[in-house]
């Protein structure tokens, strides 16, 4: 029993040290082709969502794999952290003057403020359970995005002005606005960096593999896998649930902070329903509750967009039949037998000549 | 009178909504499953609609048959190529496959119409009025959403024998029941899942119709946050019930009219989405919904 448990330990440590692995292999590779200008420009633009992504992946499998909940509006903590954490850089443009330091600022307060969301949103969702959970997330997601969207904030020498529905702030002597309603943040100063997005990455997996491989989050699984046995030997379902969640709407929090301070101009609107739906195809083509898959999916499905351009006009039909192929591949039981098979007999015929 | 007025434009709007969301609750309650490219069914019906009757002159009445027909055989096609293979896989599969048929439908929509707005004629006018008017003028309601009413409650009705006196209808209830102990009772159950499919892209092409001649903006998006909302609307009166969706769409819709009627244009969708989480945390299965027991 004791030997078992061991072996089991090393696996999970194994897989973990491997995924940390690849993400730095894939950082130095990266980094060092760009600073040697052999990335596309294309591409180079895409380094900053990429890491933004990878993150928004990692959290939400979170919640849908490890915690077994399904969230469709995700995307609402991810705007939560943008606009916090842009509005926080913007305010503090003056204040600090360098730039890494500010981001880092801007991601906490971004993360901190999606925490807080998470939480608001968690008390009354995870009394819920299945598709119903999945709906009040998708209501939540839209909420998020209407009060974002009619929201006003202005800066000026007394602080921070806010106002809802109508913009109504009068701004002193070299006030400025900051966010106005659906125009959203038109001018962000780009301060999000492909090695400030490696480094969130690093931390997002060290922050969920530790709570994975804790008491916690063996309570955590113990629940998705069995909620009323986990709560007969005493687990505390809402707390075990909220911690869960509010960790993954941190970390999208913080996603969207890094990627709203890539970005010339941040929208509300950007952050929809369909921006919820593209992370969760992220999570579910690499896997439920695997790291690694998502981090491959995400990164891979940013750039296929980018490398279908030559597709142009049918980019986004072959994105749509890519999905519905793998998707069909990977779980009808006669087609992944036939390819099965077929991969064994290439093996065979290649082993005999 | 202007209560009145958004009262009507509510309800109208409403049975557009509970139209839609009989196709959600549906198959839903055969399926088990959350068919998110429902919305974009809607969007094809209206187009087929419109080609019929702007662009090749038909009688109104036949573009709408017409988009029923095509619908129809789509809906059947999409059951038949992604969803049936994927019967027995975890329903998080059969929900990515349905957003991925969502995004084939539209963008396959934005190649073949283009992206251009296209403006929806309105076909209901008698005798040069659009409507009818009442209190010398004060009250003025449109024949569309007169239409729409009297379309949504045939509808109701008629599945509501459909489902309760025909043998495919009996089917289909014993299906949403218990899969296994249907199909041991001789019943084809992959038949009745095509047939619920087929209904509800029939009823979908005629809410795209409805929702268009009220609302006539036609873009490859036009669908989709409709369905999202005829969804809430199935959820709200307890998914899988058939008087549900009639109430939760018309609930849905009078609450979004009177949002931004009396409230906020810009914060009308919040308030919709607000009241759906308040009801639901009220009656977690929705109005109707069926409690059900958990089994340890």
């Amino acid at each position: 029993m004791k030997n078992n448990r061991k072996l089991r330990l090393t696996k999970t440590s194994r897989t973990n040290f491997l995924t940390y692995l690849m993400v730095i292999v894939a950082f130095v590779v990266l980094n060092s082709m760009s600073n040697a200008g052999m990335l596309k420009s294309a591409l180079q633009g895409q380094l900053v969502p990429i890491c933004a992504y990878v993150t928004m992946a990692l959290a939400l499998n979170l919640t849908v794999g490890v915690l077994g909940e399904l969230s469709l509006g995700h995307a609402g903590f991810m705007s939560v952290g943008a606009f916090a954490g842009a509005v926080a850089a913007s305010a503090m443009r003056d204040a600090v003057a360098a730039e890494p330091v500010r981001l880092a600022i801007a991601l906490v307060i971004g993360a901190a403020f999606a925490a807080l969301a998470g939480v608001l949103v968690g008390i009354p969702v995870l009394r819920l359970n299945g598709d119903y959970l999945a709906i009040v997330t998708l209501a939540f997601g839209e909420i998020i995005k209407s009060i974002i969207n009619n929201l006003y904030i202005g800066v000026d020498a007394r602080g921070l002005h806010a106002s809802f529905v109508q913009n109504t702030i009068a701004l002193g002597d070299g006030g400025r606005m900051i966010l106005s309603g659906p125009m959203g943040i038109p001018g962000v100063t780009k301060i999000s960096t492909f090695t400030a997005g490696f480094i969130l990455i690093m931390v997002t997996l060290v922050v969920i593999f530790n709570l994975v491989n804790s008491r916690s989050g063996r309570a955590i699984m113990a629940l998705r896998d069995n909620r009323i046995a986990a709560e007969s030997v005493g687990i505390n379902v809402t707390k075990y649930k909220m911690m869960a969640f509010v960790t993954s709407a941190a970390l999208a929090g913080a996603a969207g902070a890094l990627f709203a301070l890539g970005q010339n101009t941040i929208i509300a609107s950007k952050f929809d329903f369909n921006q919820s739906i593209l992370i969760l195809v992220f999570v579910v083509l690499g896997g439920q509750g695997r790291m690694w898959g998502s981090i491959i999916a995400a990164a891979a499905l940013t750039v296929l967009p980018e490398l279908l351009r030559e597709f142009a006009d049918y980019r986004m039909l072959v994105y749509a039949i890519v999905l519905i192929l793998v998707m069909l591949l990977t779980n009808n039981p006669t087609l992944k037998g036939f390819f099965e098979g077929l991969a064994a007999k290439v093996k065979k015929s290649e082993k005999g000549a | 009178m202007t209560f009145l007025s958004h009262l009507i434009n509510g309800i109208s709007l409403g049975s557009v909504y509970a139209i839609i969301a009989l196709g959600y609750t549906m198959v839903y309650g055969i399926a088990k499953m959350l068919n998110f490219a429902h919305g974009d069914v809607i969007m094809v019906g209206a187009y087929i609609c419109f080609f019929a009757v702007a662009t090749y002159g038909l009688p109104p009445i036949v573009g709408v048959l017409l988009a029923m027909v095509v619908c129809t055989a789509l809906g059947m096609l999409i059951e038949r190529l992604a969803y049936k293979p994927l019967r027995q896989a975890p329903s998080l599969a059969v929900l990515i496959t349905a957003i991925g048929v969502s995004y084939f439908l539209q963008n396959g929509a934005q190649l073949l119409w283009s992206a251009n707005n296209k403006m929806f004629p309105n076909f209901l006018n008698f005798g040069g009025k659009t409507g009818l008017s009442l209190f010398d003028g004060q009250l003025t309601i449109s024949w569309t959403a007169i239409v729409t009413v009297v379309a949504c409650v045939v509808i109701m009705i008629a599945l509501t024998l459909f489902t309760g006196k025909t043998r495919i209808g009996k089917a289909m209830r014993a299906c949403s029941e218990d899969k296994g102990a249907a199909e041991l009772m001789g019943i084809n159950v992959n038949t009745t899942i095509s047939v619920t499919f087929a209904i509800g892209s029939a009823l979908a092409a005629i809410a795209g119709v409805l929702l268009c001649s009220a609302y006539p903006i036609l873009v490859p998006t036009t669908g989709s946050m409709p369905g999202i909302k005829a969804f809430t609307a199935a959820v709200f009166g307890g998914i899988g019930s058939i008087p549900g969706a009639l109430l939760g769409g018309v609930l849905l819709g009078v609450i979004e009219i009177f949002a931004k009627a009396y409230i906020s244009t810009q914060l009308s969708d919040a308030i919709v989405f607000a009241v759906l989480i308040i009801v639901l945390l009220v009656k977690p299965t929705g109005l109707l919904g069926k409690q059900i027991r958990e089994k340890v």
